[in-house]
């Protein structure tokens, strides 16, 4: 019997599909949880530049608030409205959820963590099947039979179907540069050329920026969601659990954007600086322990002041927790026996570090900027955006075939076209500054024009 | 390996459901959907023996048949918003006017 | 073994849900049920190997072409259309018409297979190891022998582009 059993662990060890299995289970089940302390971490951030102190009461500066708010989820009532299409709007949602899922499995967390390893077309299915996500959300406001809902839902699909031209383009810019649509290959090409493609395609990736941002109808592109105008469009009717997948599927997308930016424009799982080597090298390579370990001394010396004894405990445990985490990382810079750890966790360690950053900024400009009306949204996709990226996709082209054919530098080849890129830029907008003071001069003879 | 009868039977059944579908329905949309259907149809045809011959050919007009699909359902689109801003309606047999 | 159950359930759906699509009352439900047999075709192109065309597929058809029809299918009001009588008159004979086609094109198919070396019907699709990286082998294609017919596509989707707005513009 237990023979019997040892040779099922060995045969399914050995088969191709185990550890994908494994991988795909494990994303699935801790991306609901990494939404929730993304969600924590946005409301601390917004109470920071508020000058507030965001969520305190539920664990030690709030950190269980995640657990607490997922469990009113799960207890609400989960209502339907009675004129809906009732399976429509069962089923909008979980459309939503799985496409944002579904869009994580070729990505790439460190050199050893990646679902879908030979997917010969990475980055499209990334990006292909994070579009589908929009099914959810236009099905979703059209089922409920709302007003409110259904604008939203249209709302969105325009801005989706607008943005998502600028975002191919500028992804094309970066596969130009990176020879390959697979992810493994585009982070390798960016470890042999030495640098990461944001330098040397900086306007394609603030193209992608933007309208990465308009693809997951974050502020200040929020508009099929804008509570202020269509309470909050498609996701009005919804409540409870089903209201929580779209929440889901939202910070999914941002992960999914967040991932497609990394990998291409931010040097995927790299280090800063790859290439360096010797004592330097091992210098930068202790700095993610050094990080958490700092992190773990200043939760140490905080435990002691929290009010409840509690408190105190969980304080410690994630004090425990970074310091686990430090070791983890640091091991195999020091010890010879672990070395061959060392690519996964420390790539795994880089990547969520530069995709949290990339998340970090979009929180920064949701505080930061106000929200857009619709048809200046449609005018900075249409007017602006897609015609800049159109040109950089050919500048990069031009550079490249002159960095091939003509022997010319790359690096100067890329910053003449930039430049041109940058010019065109300059036209667009200043055509777009005239058009405003016209309409500007037009309304102010319009006493009622608003 | 699955023999290729077994694609093409599969694309005929698709195939024959989207005739029937552009034949007997009344509303434009669907008949325009059904149409995509028939195109979908002749594509699963074309990656089949693309893949029997190993020539990429067949693929390269797959891309070009779903490039006509877009077309067609963006024009086609275009029309029924046009007629429906006319006449209030997106059956058919309604469509009896040469102008007006 | 995997292979086959791949494609029997992508083909069920297929043909399950292409049947739904064309007897749907609602021109919504209709068009969940298309992009349901766009997308089992599409994990049938993967099952080929076909990687480039299964995310054309997604990304072009469903992605693009079928939002595209639930956006004008909201734009425009079609609960009156759902009331109404959905087949048209000469729905018997269309069907008739339509089964005479499949019962020929099968009977061909069968035929076919009669031939001596039961022709090409019964030879399976080659082994995966042995195909070249597919989306260089689709590029190379089509920017090669097709350069011309990838220009006039291009020129294609222009005109259909300009003729999709005249179309849709309130006044000419």
């Amino acid at each position: 019997m237990t023979h019997g059993l040892q040779e099922l662990l060995k045969a399914v060890l050995a088969s191709p599909y185990t550890l994908p299995v494994i991988y795909g289970v494990v994303i699935v089940a801790v991306l609901p949880l990494v939404a929730g302390y993304v969600v924590l971490v946005e409301r601390k951030v917004m109470a920071d530049m508020q000058a507030r102190l965001g969520p305190m009461r539920v664990g030690p500066h709030g950190l269980l608030q995640p657990i607490a708010d997922a469990v009113k989820l799960l207890l609400k009532e989960d209502i339907i409205p009675e004129k809906a299409d009732v399976w429509i709007f069962w089923l909008a949602p979980l459309v939503s959820v799985t496409a944002g899922m579904l869009a994580l499995a070729p990505v790439g967390i460190g050199p050893a963590f990646q679902i879908a390893r030979d997917i010969n077309v990475g980055i499209l299915f990334v990006a292909g099947i994070s579009s589908l996500g929009i099914f959810g959300i236009v099905l979703g406001g059209w089922a409920s039979n709302s007003h409110y809902s259904l604008m939203g839902a249209l709302r969105s699909a325009a801005q989706l179907v607008s943005y998502e031209t600028a975002a191919g383009m500028a992804l094309v810019s970066g596969l130009l540069l990176g020879g390959s649509l697979q992810i493994r290959a585009l982070v390798e090409e960016q470890a042999k050329q030495g640098v990461w493609f944001v330098a040397l395609a900086p306007v394609a990736f603030f193209i992608y920026l933007v309208a990465s941002i308009a693809e997951t109808n974050r502020a200040p592109f929020d508009l099929p969601e804008a509570e202020s105008e269509l309470v909050a469009g498609y996701m009005t009717e919804y409540s409870g659990f089903r209201w929580s997948l779209y929440f889901l599927a939202e910070y999914a997308n941002m992960m999914v954007v967040g991932s497609v930016a990394t990998t291409i424009f931010l040097g995927g799982w790299l280090r800063p600086f790859a290439g360096v080597g010797g004592a330097a090298g091992t210098a930068l390579d202790c700095l993610p322990g050094a990080l958490l370990l700092g992190v773990a001394g200043y939760c140490l010396y905080r435990a002691p002041k929290q009010p409840v004894a509690v408190q105190k405990l969980v304080m410690v445990a994630v004090a425990g927790l970074c310091a686990a985490l430090a070791a983890a990382l640091l091991a195999p810079v020091f010890v010879a026996q672990a070395l061959w750890m060392k690519p996964g966790i420390h790539g795994a360690f880089w990547f969520l570090l530069k995709v949290g950053g990339y998340i970090y900024l979009f929180m920064w400009l949701r505080f930061t900027l106000p929200r857009y009306r619709f048809d200046q949204l449609m005018r900075l996709g249409w007017y602006f955006l897609i015609p800049v990226s159109i040109v950089n996709v050919m500048g990069i082209g031009i550079a490249l075939v002159l960095h091939w054919e003509r022997g010319m530098h790359l690096a100067l080849a890329l910053g003449l076209t930039t430049l041109m890129t940058l010019a065109v830029a300059g036209v667009l907008v200043r055509a777009e500054l005239k058009r405003e003071e016209q309409l500007r001069q037009g309304a102010a003879g319009d006493a009622y024009a608003g | 390996m699955l023999p290729v009868s077994h694609y093409l039977i599969l694309s005929l059944a698709l195939f024959i459901i989207g005739v029937v579908g552009v034949l007997t329905r009344r509303n434009v949309i669907v008949i325009l959907m059904s149409i995509e259907l028939i195109l979908n149809a002749v594509n699963i045809n074309l990656v089949v023996f693309s893949r029997l011959y190993g020539d990429a050919a067949g693929q390269a007009f797959a891309v070009f048949i779903i490039t006509d699909a877009a077309a067609e359902a963006a024009v086609g689109l275009g029309i029924i918003i046009a007629f429906f801003r006319n006449r209030e309606t997106v059956l058919a047999d309604e469509m009896d006017l040469l102008k007006w | 073994m995997l292979d086959k159950v791949i494609f029997y359930f992508f083909a069920a759906i297929a043909v399950g849900s292409a049947l739904l699509m064309i007897t749907r009352r609602s021109a919504v439900h209709s068009a969940i049920f298309l992009t349901t047999t766009l997308l089992a075709t599409a994990g049938i192109f993967l099952q080929l190997r076909a990687e480039f065309l299964f995310i054309v597929q997604i990304i072009l058809y469903v992605g693009g072409i079928m939002v595209l029809f639930i956006f004008v299918i909201m734009l425009v009001n079609l609960d009156v259309a759902a009331q109404q009588i959905q087949y048209s008159r000469q729905k018997w004979v269309a069907l008739a018409l339509a089964l005479a086609l499949a019962g020929q094109v099968g009977a061909m198919l069968w035929r076919a297979g009669k031939l001596p070396g039961q022709g090409l019907l019964v030879r399976g699709v080659p082994a995966a190891e042995s195909l070249p990286p597919n989306a260089e082998a689709v590029a190379r294609s089509l920017f090669g022998p097709y350069m011309l017919s990838f220009e006039i596509a291009s020129l294609l989707l222009l005109v259909a582009m300009i003729g999709a707005v005249v179309m849709a513009k309130k006044k000419v």
